[in-house]
């Protein structure tokens, strides 16, 4: 009886339904309306290019799995490669060529999860790292954006082989078809000395970023039904609301007095939660749980603090766009807000001391 | 009444429904009864009879040892077999000092002490003595002696007696059921413990998933008076917890490395209190108690009034048997419960339940590695970073988890229970404090051996340094001689070796 005694495992017996593979199968669950719904906007390119990427990370998480002598099949079924390289097709223009997808999920699983040891061992959003690569790396694909296909508001949209062409081809995006994202076309315009008011104006209306039938990435558009898949997030418990209240807070805090004191520079609070990756990144990348802090006060920092550099980068910075960056900046600091943001232990003070009797007298 | 807020804690799926409708039911008695001699905290108790005693049902079988220990009795009438060591329940699977008593079946009653008449006329040490003299330990799995904390806190320091009721554990009823079928005989031993404590404020505390115990008790105890308050609290696992029972209804925080009687309370389980009115009102010792037989494997769980000293395999018979091979055996329920190796062991006074758990039951995925979601942290009742400690663990790093507060933690589970990863975290912290334990032991037997061999070279440099002395002295004296007998001489040198 002894050798079993002393291998025994300890209690708890019972344990609660929940592990790691439901938490990213629902994450995916909360992506499926925008995904689908942005490819009906975006057509068949945006197809191809989410398929290239979600396969090129699978091959890469089940090579570095090998290498590492793990074992690959129940790894690869926790689903965190599948979301990951879910997440960065969603960060990259839907027009993208190819490569830029395979690229940019080798640089995410290899670069940003393996290289740090696997699954839950990653400092940065492996997401975010590639997309950051790729944009410093290839800044002309990455910037080429399109108007979306869908409501009529493109005569003839791409059909399957002229969306294979666009995507594999080589030959790059149709001049009819290319335009600004909200963002860049209002720095743009700020940039040429016009006011806020009448860049955001001339932009995009204010329902079609709502809506998503917008120019951008596919985590760029369809605001409303991100939001509505990290609600869903929510309600499961897979997320809580720290991060992505603190973050669009900070944000809609932020431009909102900006926007009070000089409005000719500054765009609303409106505009800045709608437009970019704000809601993809409030709900889907900043919560991270990996990268992300462990207590729920380290979370309000955590989240706070990516929307003001976002924020800070989207209104000073030369990108349109910086929530990728922003993002990374706060992974940075995950260990130091974990370190400085614990909660206070039963008995003791904040500083770690017994409490005293007298407290209680 | 208002309860203060508690941190953290898990929704576990209770699965009390298994037996809570069952009603007490009387263990069929056993044949022989194996009645270990260390059933409680402290020491063990030392045996007042010898092999081939008949002993009469209630008859003290030993003695206390020390100021932390209590006495156990006969559970029925009988000759004793063997004093000897037996494997029991104890998680080391060592054997331990163990009497077996052969039943006669007779169940003969010895002759019990007088009940107290007036239990709140007598003094606090009269009843803290009875308490102490019935074997009466607490029943709510410490196994701590009930009378050394009433005796502790009768120095006028408690004023808040809270009875716990919450049995925030899965799967066990035996709570629930004494209170919906015992609440009379319970609200005396309360009032009993409060007089015995002077206690001025009464809380019992019943999680809301037992409405039929709660209204019971409130009908009870309204027919004493309005000195007891009987309050629903969350069902959230662990609502049970002594320090964070105490937090909840109080709003008192027992200091870290304290004990509730630091803050002014004394808190007692349920089932305690009928124990105590047992011991005071009949004069009976604890030789019974309930226990729960549940889980998927068994075939018709029940709840049981269990003989101390039965056996597992007896308690599972009595409840038809089981239907699978249980894939966990378990002594308590699945949150701190110790895992049984053997069907032949005997329960003891603090054996709240047999659990034989159905494969679907338990904990089978194999861990994986932490995601840093954070759940541990905010499920851990405690206010600690789990996956930090273990973290640190598991590179040995065990100061560095004292830092962060290992010894804070109550190893309720909850973390591990709500870990997606399934990563063992109590494993983890047992492993620490078993480890720094058997490091603290090594480190004082290191100093004592240093003292030893310290003291040891200091003695003999002392009998070397008195036998220099002693040479020194000896030679000066033959020096001295000398030169008195040269000067008797008249031709010796004079004083040249006095000095040396």
């Amino acid at each position: 009886m002894t050798a079993e005694t002393i291998t025994e495992p300890s209690g708890p017996y019972a344990h609660a339904d929940w592990s790691v593979r439901q938490i990213m199968l629902r994450v995916m669950a909360a992506l499926v309306p925008a995904t689908v719904f942005n490819a009906w906007v975006f057509g068949w390119p945006a197809v191809f290019l989410f398929a290239v990427t979600v396969a090129a990370a699978l091959i890469a998480e089940a090579i570095c799995l090998w290498l590492a002598g793990r074992p690959v099949g129940a790894s690869l079924a926790d689903g965190s490669a599948a979301l990951t390289a879910w997440l960065l097709a969603f960060s990259l223009p839907p027009y993208a060529p190819w490569w830029i997808g395979m690229v940019g999920a080798v640089i995410a699983i290899v670069i940003g999860k393996h290289i740090f040891g696997g699954l839950g061992q990653n400092l940065f959003n492996p997401a975010m790292v590639a997309r950051v690569a790729l944009l410093i790396s290839f800044p002309v694909p990455m910037t080429l954006y399109v108007l979306p296909t869908g409501f009529g508001l493109l005569a003839a949209p791409p059909g399957f082989l002229d969306g294979l062409v666009i995507t594999f081809g080589g030959q790059g995006i149709p001049d009819a078809l290319s335009a600004a994202t909200a963002l860049s076309a209002v720095q743009t315009q700020l940039g040429l000395g016009q006011p806020a008011t009448v860049a955001v104006a001339s932009a995009v209306a204010p329902w079609r970023m709502a809506a998503g039938t917008m120019a951008g990435s596919l985590g760029e558009t369809s605001a409303l039904l991100l939001a509505a898949g990290g609600v869903y997030l929510l309600w499961a418990r897979v997320i809580t609301w720290h991060v992505p209240v603190a973050l669009a807070g900070s944000m809609a805090l932020l431009s909102g007095l900006a926007n009070a004191i000089d409005p000719a520079r500054f765009p609303g609070a409106d505009f800045t939660l709608l437009t970019g990756a704000t809601v993809l990144g409030a709900f889907f990348i900043a919560t991270d749980p990996v990268t992300s802090p462990v207590t729920r006060g380290g979370q309000l920092v955590f989240g706070a603090g990516c929307g003001l550099l976002s924020w800070v980068i989207r209104s000073f910075a030369g990108y349109p766009e910086g929530l990728a960056f922003a993002i990374l900046l706060m992974n940075a600091a995950t260990p130091l807000i974990d370190r400085g943001m614990r909660p206070r232990v039963h008995g003791r003070t904040r500083h770690g001391r017994p409490l005293t009797l007298e407290r209680l007298r | 009444m208002k309860l203060f807020r508690i941190r953290g804690g898990v929704d576990v799926a209770h699965r009390k429904e298994l037996s809570s409708e069952e009603p007490i039911m009387p263990l069929p008695l056993p044949s022989r009864l194996y009645v270990p001699l260390r059933q409680h905290g402290g020491a063990p108790a030392e045996p007042v009879v010898s092999v081939g005693d008949r002993v009469l049902k209630g008859q003290l079988l030993a003695a206390p040892q020390g100021s932390v220990s209590a006495p156990v009795h006969a559970p029925t009438s009988g000759e004793i077999l063997n004093i000897g060591r037996q494997i029991t329940a104890h998680p080391s699977a060592i054997p331990q000092p163990t009497i077996v008593l052969e039943s006669d079946g007779c169940e003969e009653w010895v002759d019990l002490p007088p009940p107290i008449r007036d239990p709140f006329a007598a003094s606090a040490a009269s009843l803290a003595t009875r308490v102490a003299d019935c074997g009466i330990v607490g029943l709510g799995g410490a196994a701590f002696p009930t009378a050394v904390k009433l005796d502790a806190a009768a120095r006028g320091t408690v004023d808040t007696l809270v009875i716990n009721g919450a049995e925030c554990e899965p799967y066990l009823t035996c709570d629930d059921r004494i209170m919906r079928e015992r609440a009379g005989e319970i609200i005396d031993g309360v009032r009993i413990m409060a007089h015995a404590l002077g206690a001025t404020r009464i809380v019992i505390a019943i999680e809301r998933n037992k409405p039929q115990a709660l209204d019971t008790m409130t009908r009870a105890a309204d027919t004493v008076g309005p000195e007891i308050l009987i309050v629903a609290i969350p069902a959230r696992y662990p609502m049970g917890s002594e320090r964070h029972l105490v937090l909840l209804v109080t709003g008192r925080e027992i200091p870290a490395r304290r004990l509730p009687a630091d803050v002014g309370v004394s808190v007692h389980n349920v089932a305690t209190a009928r124990a105590v009115h047992r011991a005071v009102r009949v004069g009976e010792p604890l030789i019974s108690r309930v226990m729960t037989v549940s889980g998927g494997a068994v075939r018709r769980p029940r709840n049981l009034e269990v003989p101390i000293g039965a056996l597992v395999c007896e308690l599972l018979d009595a409840a038809g048997g089981t239907t699978e091979a249980p894939a966990r055996l378990l002594a308590g329920g699945p949150m701190m419960g110790q895992p049984l190796h053997s069907l032949v062991v005997p329960v003891v006074k603090g054996t709240s339940g047999i659990l034989a758990l159905a494969a679907s039951e338990i904990r089978t995925a194999p861990e994986q590695g932490c995601i840093r979601c954070g759940t541990c942290v905010s499920v851990c009742p405690c206010g600690l970073v789990p996956m930090e400690m273990a973290a640190l663990i598991r590179h040995e790093k065990l100061e560095q988890a004292v830092a962060v507060g290992l010894h804070d933690c109550v190893a309720c589970g909850s973390c591990a229970y709500a870990c997606p990863s399934h990563i063992p975290l109590v494993q983890y912290f047992h492993y620490a404090k078993g480890r720094l334990k058997q490091l603290g032991h090594e480190q004082r037997r290191r100093d004592l051996a240093r003292r030893l061999a310290a003291s040891r070279a200091e003695r003999l440099e002392r009998i070397a340094r008195a036998k220099r002395e002693a040479v020194a002295a000896r030679k000066a004296a033959a020096a001295a001689k000398k030169v008195a007998e040269a000067q008797a001489h008249g031709d010796g040198p004079v004083g040249s070796a006095a000095g040396s």
